[in-house]
């Protein structure tokens, strides 16, 4: 009898432990407590609500809204982040300065010599992006070639690109401010007119279907996973991860330029030193945030993105409650570092011990009884 | 049992031993060729300003906060991990530092104090998240680093010049080095060469931390763990210990690092010491500090920061203004260094093989 009780008891424990083991049971429980504490802080916050902007649309306004429209570039970056992580086990730290780099190609081509852009064609801009999606993704395989040849640590291969990045971004422009004037070219980082919907919703949607169809269709998620479980085992399997290793560098260096693209939409000119900075950090933060193993191996996709945006809850849930911008990193380097406390093996193997001991007390009832 | 596996693990740790030190000469000697050939290169094409020895007394204390910082950084680099953060806890202690003069109506002792202060707290958090959690470095120094910018802005968002009198006569003080002045050609006068304190104190910390490394057993302990974590760990060394103390010894010597910067830009800002991370690291892997651990040298390390500084003030002479040609060149020396890096240990484990 004492058994059967024993029994329902650990069936019951390892239902709440397979639910708290779970990958998606830390972002959306983190996603619940802000949604909780903003619901006390001020319920207003979650309002949605129909109003006419300064170029005449009817748009959607509201904090969620905003979330999800700032949270497009993270969301994009994420994607690019957990397949280099999974490949490499490291991250890449000159997303930033990447973004500094296709955003100043981007706005060297429109703009042309003399800095300023009153008409942009549709053709120009694509010709721009592509361009822009050339270097970044160059500049990706630069880092995955140090990473896959020369087997230097990702986090330090990156770092080369982290502390140039934003001054090549700067030459390339002449260390001017390119700006362009066409309300038109707008509409990327702003609303379409018409549409109620911000656009770069729209890009970060198409960016994950993508993302899901190759994953769907391709082996690359297998083969990224496989490299990062076991690089030695793979190889003799037949998969190359040096290509694989650089592979992710390049889609993320793609991912990396739409978000550029996103960014020039939103500001029509760049700030070399401010555009996307820490975001790095942020995009780490959501694979980490995602439950995916910062040091490679499996991986899940959507559980990163979710990771991403609520990153971007929480930035916005600190810029509601009055937190300068300059001061954010403070409070998010708290949150990160009881992220990362509370999935270090160390602390799971303790918890998991108090658990056991629990557990053994009523196992040894159970022997005397047997 | 345990005593073959000690048996069997010493031969090995031995033999690792004699390839990296053959590894941290040879580096070593690459740094120091590099930097008299770049300096002798600067002295033939870009004039004889290189010659004079103020101009590289000043170069001097232009880093010595660096040299601190980056000697901190390769400690911490031997035993096979990075610490990112030291350049958040210099501007953080800078800004503490100038608050607590000129605001709070501290003294120099107090500010010293504090910078300390900042430096060990910083050095226990991280130091026990990396060796006792066996979180990985890199992540628990980046989040350092961004707490400390944030706090920085914090406590103050705008830069201000510090105006406390004793300070600025504390930070101004410099020594004359005896017979390395030169005597001016228009007035005949001597002009003695000069030297701030920082500097000095840069200099005895290499000599303390070069002496450490070489000679205790705590600094060879540092050695082994990052050569073979395994093997160190065979040998009776309490590894977690070890990489403790080397974040600890680290974040200090940012905080005093911070200090000595301090003394030289004399002002507290949000924008002091950004990026010098990333000078720090560079500088650790010019002067043959291995990234994967067991291999570095602080006389390398210094000679890496004397490098930097030539390199900047080579591209600054030769015309080359713009800002973003220093982080360039930077950057490339930073590549060129880790590639040889990496064929150095391409090369150690073909040997093996």
């Amino acid at each position: 009898m004492t058994q059967n009780k024993v029994e329902k008891k650990t069936t019951a424990s390892g239902l709440f432990g397979r639910l708290f083991r779970h990958q998606l049971f830390i972002p959306i429980a983190a996603l619940l407590l802000l949604v909780i504490f903003n619901l006390i802080m001020d319920p207003a916050f979650f309002a949605i609500r129909m109003e006419i902007n300064n170029a005449g649309n009817n748009v959607l306004l509201g904090s969620l809204v905003t979330i999800l429209d700032s949270g497009s570039e993270l969301a994009i970056l994420a994607i690019g982040m957990t397949l280099v992580t999974s490949a490499c086990g490291g991250q890449d730290i000159s997303v930033g300065a990447n973004i500094a780099i296709a955003g100043s190609v981007m706005l060297r081509i429109i703009c042309g010599e003399d800095a300023r852009a009153e008409e942009v064609s549709v053709g120009i801009v694509i010709v721009a992006f592509l361009v822009a999606a050339l270097v970044a993704m160059l500049f990706g395989a630069f880092n995955g070639l140090l990473v896959a040849h020369f087997n230097i640590q990702p986090m330090v291969a990156t770092l080369i690109l982290y502390t140039a990045g934003r001054h090549i971004a700067a030459w390339v422009n002449n260390n001017t401010l390119p700006k362009i004037n066409d309300t038109s070219f707008g509409y990327i980082g702003g609303y379409i007119p018409g549409i109620p919907i911000p656009t770069p919703i729209f890009i970060a949607i198409a960016c994950m279907a993508l993302i899901a169809l190759v994953l769907k269709f391709t082996a690359l998620g297998l083969y990224t996973q496989a490299i990062g479980v076991n690089e030695n085992s793979s190889r003799l399997n037949g998969i190359n991860p040096k290509a694989i290793k650089i592979l992710s560098f390049v889609i993320l260096g793609l991912c990396v330029a739409v978000a550029a693209f996103i960014k020039v939409g939103r500001n029509t000119t760049i700030n070399y030193s401010g555009v996307a900075k820490d975001i790095e950090m942020d995009a780490i933060l959501a694979v980490a945030l995602g439950g995916n193993a910062l040091g490679g191996g499996r991986f899940n996709m959507g559980a990163s993105i979710l990771g991403a945006y609520v990153i971007q809850f929480l930035t916005t849930t600190l810029y509601a409650c009055n937190v300068e911008s300059s001061e954010l990193p403070a409070y998010k380097a708290v949150v990160v570092i009881i992220l990362v406390i509370m999935s270090a093996p160390v602390v799971r193997d303790k918890l998991k011990d108090v658990g056991k001991k629990l557990k053994s007390k009523k196992n040894v009832e159970v022997k005397e009884v047997g | 049992m345990s005593e073959k596996k000690k048996t069997s693990g010493a031969p090995q740790m031995l033999g690792a031993k004699k390839q990296g030190m053959t590894d941290t000469n040879l580096l070593l000697v690459i740094t120091i060729v590099v930097f008299f050939a770049m300096y002798l290169f600067a002295i033939v094409f870009l004039g004889e300003g290189f010659l004079k020895t103020q101009s590289f007394l000043d170069m001097l204390g232009t880093s010595g906060g660096l040299i601190i910082t980056a000697c901190g950084m390769s400690l911490v680099m031997i035993t096979g991990g990075i610490d990112i953060s030291v350049g958040g806890v210099v501007g953080l202690v800078t800004m503490c530092c100038a608050v607590n003069l000129d605001q709070s109506g501290g003294n120099i002792v107090t500010s010293m104090l504090i910078a300390l202060g900042i430096g060990l707290a910083f050095g226990l958090v991280q130091g026990y998240l990396v060796a006792y959690l066996d979180i990985q470095p890199f992540i628990v120094t980046l989040a350092g680093m961004f707490f400390a910018r944030g706090m920085t802005t914090i406590i103050h968002a705008n830069p201000f010049n510090v105006q406390h009198e004793a300070f600025t006569e504390f930070r101004t003080t410099t020594v004359e080095i005896p017979g390395a002045g030169y005597v001016a050609e228009k007035t005949g006068k001597y002009i003695p060469a000069q030297v701030e304190v920082g500097v000095l104190v840069a200099l005895l910390i290499v000599i303390i931390l070069f002496c450490f490394l070489r000679w205790t057993k705590t600094g060879r302990n540092f050695y082994a763990v990052g050569g073979n974590k395994q093997s160190a760990l065979m040998l009776g060394i309490n590894v977690k210990r070890t990489k403790f103390l080397s974040h600890v010894i680290c974040s200090v010597l940012a905080g005093i690092g911070g200090y000595i910067y301090f003394m030289h830009v004399g002002a507290g800002s949000p924008q002091n010491a950004t990026g010098m991370e990333m000078d720090a690291i560079a500088s650790s892997i010019i002067g043959g500090t291995m990234l994967s651990g067991g291999v570095g040298n602080i006389i390398g390390t210094l000679f890496g920061v004397l490098s930097l500084g030539t390199i900047q003030k080579i591209v600054g002479s030769a015309g080359l203004d713009d800002a973003w040609w220093t982080g360039i060149t930077v950057a490339a020396m930073l590549c060129i260094f880790l590639v040889i890096q990496s064929i150095v240990i391409a090369r150690k484990k073909k040997a093996l093989k």
